[in-house]
């Protein structure tokens, strides 16, 4: 359930924006998550639903997906991080922390663990659409 | 009439900053323990205020900032334990401290990470950890000026930092730098702590009150410390403890 804390910052980043776009009602709210995070989407999905302020009743979630994109700084190496490519345990660790990613995942051509996460890190808010 | 609709698009917005201020409102203060330099007892007068300030029957949390180099929970001798997950991240309690590190996650391996990692990784724990209702959060920095002081000026508009430094003027050459630097942000300064005195030198204590900053502490070089590491009980009886105890009793 530490997809309800991610969506509790979701949802008060949101209406912090409807605030300061004078929107009354928030129609639509799209989430960019990146494959790294590993976000439960049922669960993220459900707390997003159930954090809603009065001011989002109508409020739809759009879920779109970002493939983490992991380059190498020694060797500029670019590959995908694969949840599978590594053991359970470490799988939950960068959920929590993907930054711990530099810990457990090292360049396939190379083996440094200084890389850039490129893209794909974990939750971002994109875009809300609302009635002024 | 048909309805103004508006698209708001927008682009990177990080939502995870936006849920820190609601993450920290249950802590009465929260002080980072700090130093330009490394080497100086940070890590050591953290965890003995945090344990001094417990033992006053305060509620403390403590969280351990120095990612790439972790000591608290050797300190501590905290072994077997993680975090609850129950709508975010419930630390643990040892010794009586709501305690809160990276090593949960990366265990005894190295944590190599640039700035901006450190920056990211220091964000998501201050958005997930859920600290409730407790008087202190003791936050044991890593050396330097760099990105986790920056980033808690940032995002912790109340943190007050206790500034750490030893007798050397190599240490304390840096440490004024920081004073410096906090003073013209207009961030808070509880006090330096003077750790591992060796000489009945006062240049350290002079030089802080001419900046007007408290000088809290001196603290005799005590080798006996090395020995309570991993046991927290016997830490506080050390010279250390007991000038960090008493310490706590002013902060």
């Amino acid at each position: 359930m530490h997809e309800w804390a991610l969506a509790e910052a979701v949802i008060k980043a949101a209406n912090e924006i409807a605030q300061k776009e004078n929107l009354k009602q928030v129609t639509e709210v799209t989430v960019k998550i990146g494959e790294l995070q590993q976000v439960e989407r049922p669960i993220f999905r459900f707390a997003l639903v159930q954090l809603k302020p009065a001011n989002f009743k109508k409020a739809k979630f759009h879920l779109t997906t970002a493939k983490s994109t992991l380059k190498c700084r020694v060797c500029g190496t670019t590959w995908l991080f694969k949840k599978t490519s590594v053991d359970k345990e470490t799988a939950e660790a960068i959920h929590f922390v993907p930054e711990v990613a530099h810990t457990f995942v090292k360049c396939p051509k190379c083996g440094s663990p200084d890389f850039e996460i490129a893209e794909g890190r974990g939750v971002w808010l994109e875009s809300i659409k609302g009635a002024k | 009439m048909a309805r103004k609709y508006k698209r708001s698009q927008i682009i990177v917005i990080d939502p995870r900053t936006s849920v820190i201020s609601d993450r920290l409102k249950g802590i009465g203060r929260i002080i980072a323990v700090s130093s330009g330099k490394g080497g100086v007892g940070k890590s050591m007068v953290a965890t003995t205020l945090a344990l001094s300030l417990a033992k006053k029957g305060c509620k403390v949390g403590l969280f351990d900032l120095d990612f790439t180099s972790p000591s608290t929970h050797v300190i501590l001798g905290a072994k077997y334990v993680q975090p609850t997950e129950e709508k975010g991240l419930i630390p643990p309690q040892i010794h009586n401290l709501e305690y809160m590190s990276l090593i949960y996650y990366v265990g005894n391996e190295a944590t190599p990470l640039r700035g901006a990692d450190t920056s990211n990784a220091l964000i998501e724990l201050l958005a997930v950890t859920l600290w409730g209702n407790i008087d202190y959060l003791v936050i044991d920095m890593p050396p330097g000026i760099g990105d986790a002081v920056l980033d808690l000026i940032r995002l912790v508009p109340r943190i007050e930092f206790l500034i750490v430094t030893t007798s050397s003027q190599l240490a304390f050459e840096t440490v004024k730098k920081q004073l410096c630097l906090l003073k013209e942000l207009k961030v808070p300064i509880v006090g330096i702590v003077e750790n591992m005195k060796m000489t009945e030198s006062k240049n350290v204590q002079q030089q802080t009150e001419a900046l007007d900053i408290k000088f809290l502490s001196e603290i005799p070089y005590d080798p006996s410390v090395e020995t309570t590491i991993g046991h927290p009980d016997k830490l506080l009886e050390t010279a250390l403890g007991k000038k960090v105890f008493n310490l706590a009793q002013t902060v």
